[in-house]
């Protein structure tokens, strides 16, 4: 199967611009719900026949809803691995569901329905991983947007329930609600004010947790942080949502007020180093995808000190997901050796950094 | 420093015993210090997930016998051990004593207090809801060329009367 990207609602990247609430610091909100469908063995269990009439269901469930009915269907276990890790760096598809750790690839019947701002997966280890993204911090109007398309689902295909556990999923960390809210943060800084170990030990005493660009057992790269609640169960959905969003407007004031701190203590320190990063990336000929995210975020940084101005918040969400390695193949239209990709890399960011150079001295 | 025990891994206790009037330097590696009945804060799992599948550990060393298995899907409570994944809505009823003191560990609660589907068809303790049929006629095919390789006819006639009714 190809997979025509022109075919993905907004390339199912919507939150890539920069519409929502501080969205310089916090890049997106997402709710995910897990969901099982009644009847069915969960899918690492579920024999293949089950993986399928599952899949089957879903794809009949699909057009009687309304915010999904536009959704397009991709089986993600028709894709090229390439194509797979492409629908991963966009965040709508999992590293199991896409497979990138197993040899056989991704697990029969694997799909995702696609929006702008909706990725429901389908027979990852769950059933039903919905996922529903917003620009900035909107974390209410994710979690709004994910109800109503989890009742309409609901009520199509009945899910396993159980009276007193509430949602019942394939791991038991995420039995109740099956509700993981997150949002994309950048925290530059609370890094560099040294900040940031502090931050991150009082969400865990808040019973949440981070993690870094692409989730569990990713690591923290050019300071993006993902900040979640770690339990499901006990609490409703707008109470674990809350104290999330509670939290997190802590953090932001936070990574603000150290920002200003930055500015009055280090002044042309910083202005030096972030404009050392914008050099890097306007002329590099070469450019890991470590190295680009960690000038990306310097530059990302100085627009938000208004130290570089011109320069969009959503060509610089832009460039965080199009400059990452499957993207570039597809750019490229076949694959690349590391360092084949390193120039491809150099070479994208430069055209699009020069497309919007108005930059003042 | 290396354990001094199973001079492997990096020693991170150091404890110094006193027997008799004789002083001894004992450094030990996290695993053999727990393994000593040695409680130190290093060796308290880090993630919630640890925690809980310790938990299963011990439940399932003091059960006698064999381990509880879910009869709808076969997933033994020792998978479910070993992979941190439950094979289906059933499990949870299967091993319902452990899930919960589990679910209290993870969550610090076992009752769901978030919005609930409306009642078409919930799991109940010791009670199978209705599968899926044609998965329900792919699991006892299974069972019936388990039964014949075995050749326990009696069984096999029985399951083929089953997979006959709901085809």
């Amino acid at each position: 199967m190809t997979l025509d990207l022109s075919l993905l609602p907004d390339g199912g990247l919507q939150w890539l611009a920069p519409t929502g609430e501080h969205a310089s610091i916090v890049l997106s909100s997402r709710i995910r719900l897990a969901r099982n469908l009644a009847g069915f063995a969960f899918p690492p269990r579920a024999r293949e026949g089950e993986r399928l009439r599952v899949l089957q269901a879903v794809r009949q469930a699909v057009p009687q809803l309304e915010g999904l009915c536009d959704g397009v269907v991709v089986r993600v276990d028709e894709c090229t691995a390439a194509e797979r890790l492409l629908l991963h760096e966009r965040h709508l598809v999992s590293r199991e569901l896409a497979g990138l750790d197993a040899a056989q690839g991704a697990p029969t019947a694997g799909a995702v329905v696609v929006t702008g701002d909706v990725g429901l997966m389908v027979n990852e280890e769950d059933h039903l991983r919905l996922q529903v993204f917003r620009s900035g911090f909107d974390l209410e109007g994710a979690l709004r947007h994910a109800e109503g398309l989890d009742r309409g689902l609901g009520g199509i295909v009945p899910y396993a329930a159980h009276p007193e556990f509430g949602f019942l999923t394939s791991c038991p960390t995420n039995t109740g609600t099956g509700l993981r809210a997150s949002v994309l943060i950048h925290l530059p800084a609370l890094v560099m004010t040294q900040e940031i170990g502090k931050v991150l030990q009082g969400l865990q005493h808040m019973g949440l947790t981070h993690r870094g660009l692409y989730g569990e057992g990713s690591e923290v790269l050019g300071n993006l942080f993902q900040i979640s609640n770690q339990t499901t169960l006990g609490r409703s959905e707008g109470e674990l949502v809350d104290q999330l969003a509670r939290v997190v407007r802590r953090v932001i004031e936070r990574e603000e007020e150290a920002r200003r701190v930055l500015r009055r203590e280090a002044g042309y320190i910083i202005e030096d180093k972030l404009w050392r990063a914008y050099g890097t990336l306007r002329h590099a000929r070469s450019l890991s995808g470590e190295e680009a995210m960690q000038l990306l975020s310097g530059v990302r940084l100085a627009a938000s000190l208004q130290l570089v101005t011109g320069l969009s918040v959503y060509t610089l969400n832009k460039l965080l997901i199009f400059s990452q390695t499957a993207h570039l193949m597809h750019g490229a239209g076949r694959p690349l050796t590391e360092g084949e990709a390193s120039v491809a890399r150099a070479r994208y960011v430069r055209l699009v950094l020069a497309a919007e150079a108005r930059i003042t001295d | 420093m290396l354990c001094d025990q199973c001079r492997e891994r990096d020693a991170v206790v150091h404890l110094t015993q006193i027997v008799g009037q004789s002083v001894a330097q004992v450094h030990l590696c996290e695993r053999c210090a727990a393994e000593r009945g040695i409680e130190t804060t290093v060796a308290e799992p880090k993630h919630p997930l640890g925690d809980f599948l310790q938990a299963v550990q011990q439940q399932a060393s003091q059960l006698p016998g064999d381990l509880p298995r879910c009869a709808y899907c076969g997933t033994s409570l020792q998978e479910f051990r070993a992979s941190g994944r439950l094979g289906c809505a059933h499990c949870y009823a299967a091993f319902d004593q452990s899930l919960r003191e589990l679910l209290r560990r993870v969550h610090g609660a076992t009752r769901h207090a978030g919005w609930r589907p409306p009642p078409v068809e919930s799991v109940n303790d010791g009670e199978l809801p209705t599968a899926d049929p044609a998965s329900r006629v792919e699991a006892l095919r299974e069972e019936l060329a388990r039964a014949v390789a075995a050749e326990a006819f009696e069984s096999a006639a029985a399951l083929r009367d089953q997979i006959r009714a709901l085809e």
